[in-house]
Order: structure tokens, then C-alpha cells, then sequence
């Protein structure tokens, strides 16, 4: 027999937790190495952070807070929740061009479970999210952020950006399915994620609002909830109900877009 | 004999709607084991719906359908594993080498790291992409990247081979390799599925050929035996002298009454009457030309699909 025929080797371990789990860490460790061949994507997800950060800070910094190094104390938080509702818009585009391209029915063509390859995306799309929020931890404290959290404060950060981001994964997993367009996936996702964290507390004390404004920002929107809550979480501070709210947010999210995600995604079959 | 052990894909009555279009209006398949079954259409007949269906990646809204033996509805993980698939959709990462792909796909197949560093190895040597194993495959060649799409699909020694619309788009250098491996994979007993718009590579390729149209097999059987079921014959003329071409030409138009056409350094001209034969190569002595063929044969492939859907097929291979 030739090369292309040969005899696989015992290809039989497809069942079974762990198989699943090691299915789902090769499409992750694929949608990971993918930035090694796209420099494009390397600069959204680092260059893209730091030139927010150190924009927001030394150019609005002393008009918004009296100094850049006050205004970045404050900031600090708002901007990585900010970068992670944009980061967590990758899930769309790279599930709509997985699908688009594919690159996702070679993966249903081949023996692992449904879910895999959408499990798979999900857990790559939360690594560049730890990659990107450390980035602008250790950026912030170069520029002299005051981290009164200390390391448990980072690591409880970053648990409650992966929760809430998780959460927000299963609307952009449905944006990506059932959008037409990567640039409406790109457009859409922009249109809901740049008013949402600027009509929030991430950038500015919501004091200063018109009292609609201010009602909104305060009472219903979950940017300002996960903004308070990493902000104190990083400063040391008593995180108030903000967490909570956090949590009340994301588990709403998943119970609302979760079910709508899978049945789009099973539709694709059908 | 089952239908199981004799044919390795077989199918009966499939069919499947999208919203207000009837994609498949029940379609019968079978698939001999081991042979080269071509299914033949224009663009939008269902070729593409009905392999989806048959690689589990679409469920039919009525029929049934045996891959492998196993039915696409109820044991679809079975067929997964000894299936191939290339084709416009089911495609390899742009983004990744081309070992990086196929060591990925070796992995999900359930190999392990060496084995599938070995597979991966094995095969972008057999497919003369050893050279560019390390670069993404988004800088590869249209001829290179068919390649690597149907090493991709061999990565797991599979059975029973899909290949949908192989070569549209290609040059016939590349075109020709991959014919020659679609031998060689049949040569070993693999069987394949094939769907293509093009005429001659399902005259080429395939032991059995379905054509389809509007989501319905509209005739089937080898090659030869569609040929003979549109009937009639052509009558094929060589001159000598290329010179010639013109009167030979206008000379059996004369005789048959039918629109003569050009093939290679030749004319060909469908005859029904038999008579038409000696009068052509009296006339042609006649008038003193010198003749290098002539011959009568049955029409080709592109003429039975002219009768069987009543319009013209797609372009033929393109010449580029």
C-alpha cells in the first residue's frame, strides 16, 4: 500500500471525556497558533490595548481627572473591560469565517463530537482574553498604576472577566452564526459594544451625567457593573453590590443567548 | 450480496428544501465498492446538497441513505471515521502551514502527536508540498492548495472518498495530477465519489455516472451506455491538409444538413441516416482532398448531456 492508502494507525479513541478533551484542546491550540501566520491579528490583540492605554491616559488623563496618573487609576479598569467586550467580539468573526470558509465543516466531517470545534474557539477566544487583560495590568503598572488588590485582586479581575465575557460569548456565538457578512458581524458587534462602554462608569463618574443618562449608566447598564467591580477589585476596595450585579448580568446573558446560540448552531446541520 | 458489501454509498429518495428552493426532489445513488461513481451536473442541480448529505454535514428532509453501511441518520459518528471529504466548503485552515493542518486534523482523528507528525510528513511528500510544509496556506498556489484540501482528507487512510467539484477552477497541469491520484486511490480500492460540472472528467474518471438536474437523477449507467442511450452517431473528419478544413466543412454540412463542428484539426457532424457515410467519403474523393481520419462514432458526453437536459452544459474545462 502507498502513502495514501496507508493504514492508520488505531485512530479509535474518539470516545470519552478525555478524548473530547483533547478534541477541544487541538482546535484551541489551532485557533491559538493561527496568530503566528497573522500578524494582523497579533496587533488587535496587543498593540490595539496599549495604544488605548496610553492614549486614554496621558492624553485625556490631565483634563479628566486633574493628572494622567489619577485619570489612569480611574481608567485603568474601564479600558480593560472595554478591550475585553471588543476582544470577546473575535468569537464572532472567527466563527463566521470558520463557518464561511469551510474550516468548519472539515471539522463536522470528522469523527468528534458536535460541539467540539465551537468549545474548541471559545476556550482559545478566553486565553487571548487572559493575554490581553494581563498585558494591560503589567502596561499599567509600568505607567505607575497603583494596584492596591495586590495579586488577588488581579486574579479575582480576571475570574470575573472570564465569566462575564463567557457569558457575552454565546451572543457573539449567535452573531457570528447568523449574521451575513463578516463586516456585519464587525459592524453589528460595534454598534452594540461602543455605546455600551462609553454610556457606563468605565471612563467617567457618572455624576456628571444628564439624569436619563445618568439612569441609564447607573441602574441598567452591566458595563458600569463589571467596570465598578474590577476597578475595586484592582485598587483593594469594597466592591459594593457590583459583583453581584456582575454575576446577576452574566448568568442572564447565557440563560438568554446560550439556548438561542446552540439552536442556531445546531440548525446549521439540518 | 447486501447493499452494504456491494455498494459503498447508496441512497434512495433523498430529497431537501432550504426555504422556498428544492434543493433534492428525491435522488437514488448507488455507488459500487471499489469504482468511481460520477455525479454530473450544471451549478445549482444539488450535486453539492446531495454530498453533504451523504458526509453527514446536512440532514435530508426525506430518504435514506447507506455510507459505508452504516445510515447517515442514525450512525453518523461511524461514517465520519472512514470517510474523505474535499470539496468548495469543507476546506483547510488559511491560516495554518500545511503540516500545521494536517498534523490538526491527524490529531482529531484521534493520532497521536508522532503519528500524526509522521502522517502529516508522509503526506505533504506524497503531494509535492514538502517544500512549502511551513508556510501558511493561504500563500499557496490554487494547484497546491487542492492538494493539500485532498491530502487533508486522506489523513485518516479513509475508505470511501468524496471529492466535490475537485478541479473547477484549475489549470489542466493541475487538473491531470489530480486525476491521476483519484487512479491511484482507486487502484488501492478506494472507492470515490465524485461530482463535477465538467463532462470530460467524468468521462475520464468514472466507472458509473449519475447526471443530475434540478435535484433528480435524470439518467444514469457507465459512460458508454449513456452515450449509446441518446442515440445516434457522429461522423468525424480528418484532412490531411489543415488547409482543407473549410471545404471539408461546408462539404458535410452539404450531406448531412446539420451543423458541422469543429474538434481539434478535425469536423464532426451528428448523422442519423447511413447513407450519410459513403456519399461523405465519395464526395470527399471528389473533390480531392486528402483524408487523415474518418470515423464514425457515438457522440460525446457533452451532446448526451445536451439531450438529457434539453440545455447546453456548463462551459467546458476552461482552457487556462
Amino acid at each position: 500500500m502507498s502513502t495514501l492508502t496507508a493504514v492508520v494507525p488505531s485512530p479509535a479513541r474518539q470516545q470519552g471525556l478525555s478524548a473530547h478533551l483533547r478534541n477541544i484542546a487541538s482546535i484551541a491550540w489551532r485557533s491559538l497558533v493561527q496568530i503566528k501566520h497573522n500578524p494582523m491579528e497579533l496587533l488587535d490583540l496587543s498593540v490595539q490595548p496599549v495604544m488605548f492605554l496610553l492614549l486614554f491616559t496621558f492624553m485625556f488623563g490631565g483634563q479628566m481627572a486633574g493628572s494622567p496618573q489619577e485619570y489612569l487609576q480611574y481608567a485603568l479598569a474601564g479600558l480593560i473591560v472595554q478591550n475585553s467586550v471588543f476582544t470577546a467580539l473575535n468569537t464572532a468573526v472567527g466563527l463566521h469565517t470558520d463557518v464561511a470558509k469551510g474550516v468548519y465543516d472539515r471539522f463536522r466531517s470528522l469523527p468528534i463530537g458536535r460541539p467540539v470545534p465551537l468549545i474548541g474557539r471559545i476556550v482559545a477566544d478566553l486565553a487571548k482574553q487572559v493575554w490581553a487583560i494581563a498585558l494591560m495590568i503589567v502596561l499599567g503598572l509600568i505607567i505607575g498604576f497603583d494596584l492596591g488588590g495586590g495579586v488577588g485582586g488581579v486574579l479575582a479581575s480576571v475570574a470575573l472577566l472570564l465569566v462575564f465575557t463567557l457569558a457575552m460569548s454565546w451572543l457573539n456565538v449567535l452573531l457570528g452564526l447568523v449574521a451575513g457578512s463578516e463586516e456585519k458581524v464587525m459592524m453589528f458587534g460595534f454598534t452594540i459594544a461602543m455605546p455600551l462602554s462609553f454610556t457606563s462608569s468605565a471612563f467617567v463618574r457618572t455624576d456628571t451625567l444628564p439624569s436619563a443618562l445618568q439612569f441609564w449608566a447607573e441602574k441598567i447598564n452591566p458595563i458600569t457593573a463589571i467596570a465598578d467591580s474590577v476597578r475595586a477589585l484592582l485598587d483593594g476596595t469594597p466592591v459594593g453590590n457590583s459583583v453581584v450585579v456582575t454575576l446577576i448580568w452574566a448568568a442572564g446573558l447565557a440563560l438568554v443567548f446560550f439556548p438561542l446560540a446552540m439552536r442556531a448552531y445546531r440548525a446549521k446541520l439540518s | 450480496m447486501t447493499i452494504a458489501s456491494e455498494y459503498a454509498v447508496w441512497a434512495e429518495g433523498l430529497t431537501k428544501s432550504f426555504k422556498t428552493t428544492k434543493a433534492l426532489a428525491g435522488v437514488d445513488l448507488a455507488v459500487r465498492t471499489g469504482t468511481v461513481h460520477g455525479v454530473l451536473g450544471p451549478n445549482g442541480a444539488g450535486k453539492t446538497t446531495a454530498v453533504r448529505i451523504l458526509t453527514t454535514l446536512l440532514r435530508a428532509d426525506a430518504g435514506r441513505a447507506l455510507v459505508g453501511g452504516f445510515d447517515v441518520t442514525a450512525e453518523p459518528a461511524r461514517i465520519r471515521s472512514q470517510i474523505g471529504l474535499t470539496g468548495q466548503y469543507a476546506s483547510v485552515d488559511e491560516m495554518l502551514t500545511g503540516a500545521e493542518n494536517l498534523h490538526l486534523i491527524g490529531r482529531l482523528l484521534g493520532l497521536t502527536r508522532p503519528q500524526a507528525k509522521t502522517r502529516a510528513g508522509e503526506l505533504l511528500e506524497r503531494f509535492e508540498l514538502s517544500h512549502a510544509a511551513d508556510r501558511a496556506a493561504k500563500t499557496y498556489s490554487g494547484g497546491m492548495r487542492r492538494r493539500l484540501d485532498l491530502a487533508a482528507s486522506l489523513v485518516g487512510g479513509p475508505r470511501i472518498l468524496f471529492l466535490d467539484e475537485p478541479t473547477t477552477g484549475l489549470d489542466p497541469r493541475s487538473r491531470g495530477e489530480l486525476w491521476s491520484i483519484v487512479r491511484e486511490l482507486v487502484a488501492e480500492g478506494v472507492t470515490v465519489l465524485l461530482t463535477t460540472q465538467y463532462l470530460e472528467e467524468a468521462d475520464q474518471l468514472a466507472d458509473d455516472i449519475a447526471v443530475i438536474d434540478h435535484g433528480r437523477v435524470i439518467a444514469s449507467g457507465a459512460p458508454e451506455e449513456l452515450k449509446s442511450k441518446v442515440g445516434g452517431q457522429v461522423l468525424y473528419v480528418r484532412p490531411e491538409r489543415v488547409v482543407d478544413a473549410a471545404a471539408v466543412s461546408g462539404l458535410l454540412a452539404g450531406i448531412a444538413g446539420r451543423e458541422v463542428s469543429v474538434e481539434g484539426d478535425g469536423l464532426a457532424v451528428p448523422v442519423t441516416d447511413t447513407k450519410v457515410m459513403p456519399a461523405a467519403a465519395l464526395r470527399l474523393q471528389e473533390a480531392g482532398i486528402d483524408v487523415a481520419e474518418f470515423a464514425l462514432r457515438r457522440p460525446s458526453l457533452d451532446e448526451v448531456f445536451l439531450t438529457l437536459t434539453g440545455g447546453p452544459a456548463e462551459d467546458a474545462v476552461p482552457a487556462a
